[in-house]
């Protein structure tokens, strides 16, 4: 049987050479330059041209970048773009109860979007509850715990607040996205109330930084750590909630 | 560990390390080493990445969301380019610092392969040299490179092909040295 003869084109070397050839090719085409030296040539001059700058230049990938790049980008008006964007993914659109994320930019997953949006929805419905805030109340503190860390089939704990003046008084299963979330409760002697909201995101979803939303005096603070997603919700300021967010991550990775 | 979380001042914050950014910052360093083989000098290099940045802040708004962040800023630096060596800012090609700095070749042999390139490189006419850098050293793929330039693939393919062939002469040293054109 004589082998079927095959051309190949100056645009396949190139493919070849940048490995930008589908791979049924690349078997063919060896064979082709195997018989054709002036082409294994060229192209071997190429992979040396490609190699070479890459020799040349890859170093400055590693420098530190010059302050003059790097500024204009945190000074950057980002609320627009990240409005835009935000209006794209149309995360806003449900009840419009959560803002554009303020700083901190990354555009927010959906999914992780929405989960803040549950949360802050849960936080007004339930924080502004006077008879039955909680479902579960800090009396069974343990069973609480227990029963949720069930329900959502990872290990919960409850953040120790009380630093800051908020105490727990219980917490609530509730519908997450795709099952079963958690609400802690807390209150502080004023009568003011915040929530830690807990949810199992989609599998393989990446840790966030923190991100930070605020709507008719609700903020809400919001990451992904440890296949779980957390938002903290309630009166404080963005700088205080953060500082619960700390205490938060802290229960849950130490 | 224990400080796993910390606030950056007024920008974000960190959670293990991973730093809330402007989604820019990371295509930076990419940025950067495209523009200093394109224009071979460290200052203007990052000028060119600079007025890049600050033309992509101002057209944000209009960058589709799930697209390639990385081509649009590609794109918008071609543009900033072209832009620059029509109005006469970028038609001459100074001697450059660079040579000297970067990098330390393992032999003599690499030397003059890499030193030959950076003079053959800086004689290819510039949509020539811009084919070879975004495929040869960005790796672009062909049809990212052909967005990126607003010319068709076949384009790309052609310019490729005369740029890699025109370097290959220049760098077996069949011409003649030429006199670098300076200011």
């Amino acid at each position: 049987m004589t082998a079927k003869p095959i051309t190949v084109t100056d645009a396949e070397l190139h493919a070849y050479v940048d490995g930008q050839l589908p791979a049924t090719r690349v078997t063919e085409v060896e064979a082709w330059l195997a018989e054709h030296p002036d082409a294994a040539a060229r192209t071997q001059a190429w992979r040396t041209q490609n190699a070479a700058l890459q020799a040349l230049f890859d170093p400055v990938l590693d420098e530190p970048l010059p302050a003059r790049l790097t500024a204009p980008l945190s000074r950057s008006p980002i609320h627009r773009g990240v409005r835009a964007i935000a209006a794209t993914a149309a995360w806003l659109t449900v009840g419009g109860l959560l803002g554009y994320a303020l700083h901190g930019w990354q555009n927010p997953p959906v999914e992780i979007a929405q989960m803040a949006e549950r949360a802050a929805v849960a936080h007004v419905v339930y924080a502004a509850e006077v008879l039955h805030p909680v479902e579960v109340t800090i009396e069974q503190e343990s069973h609480l715990v227990q029963w949720l860390s069930k329900r959502l089939g990872r290990e919960l704990h409850t953040p120790d607040f009380s630093s800051f003046g908020y105490q727990l008084i219980g917490g609530r299963l509730l519908p997450g996205d795709k099952g079963p979330a958690a609400q802690f409760m807390y209150q502080n002697p004023h009568g003011a109330r915040l929530t830690l909201y807990v949810s199992v995101p989609g599998k393989d979803t990446p840790p966030t930084a923190f991100r930070y939303e605020e709507e008719n005096g609700t903020h809400v603070l919001y990451w992904v750590d440890r296949d779980l997603g957390f938002a903290l919700a309630g009166e404080p300021e963005r700088a205080r909630l953060l500082d619960l967010a700390h205490v938060a991550y802290q229960a849950f990775n130490f | 560990m224990p400080s796993a979380i910390r606030l950056t001042a007024g920008h974000g914050c960190i959670v293990k390390g991973a730093m809330t950014t402007h989604p820019f910052e990371e295509h930076i360093p990419r940025l950067r080493r495209y523009a200093l083989a394109l224009l071979r000098e460290r200052t203007r290099a990052d000028d060119l990445v600079q007025d890049t940045l600050e033309r992509a802040l101002r057209k944000f708004t209009l960058f589709r969301h799930g697209s390639n962040l990385r081509a649009w800023l590609f794109a918008i630096m071609h543009n900033t380019f072209v832009n620059q060596v029509r109005s006469g800012r970028q038609q001459q090609f100074v001697d450059t610092e660079y040579d000297d700095s970067e990098p330390s070749p393992d032999t003599a042999e690499d030397s003059t392969t890499l030193r030959d390139l950076l003079g053959a490189l800086e004689r290819l006419a510039p949509e020539q040299r811009e084919v070879i850098l975004l495929v040869g050293l960005e790796q672009l793929s062909y049809e990212e490179t052909a967005r990126v330039l607003e010319v068709p693939v076949g384009t790309v393919m052609s310019r490729l092909s005369r740029a890699r062939e025109r370097l290959r002469t220049l760098m077996s040293g069949d011409t003649t040295p030429q006199l670098r054109r300076i200011k």
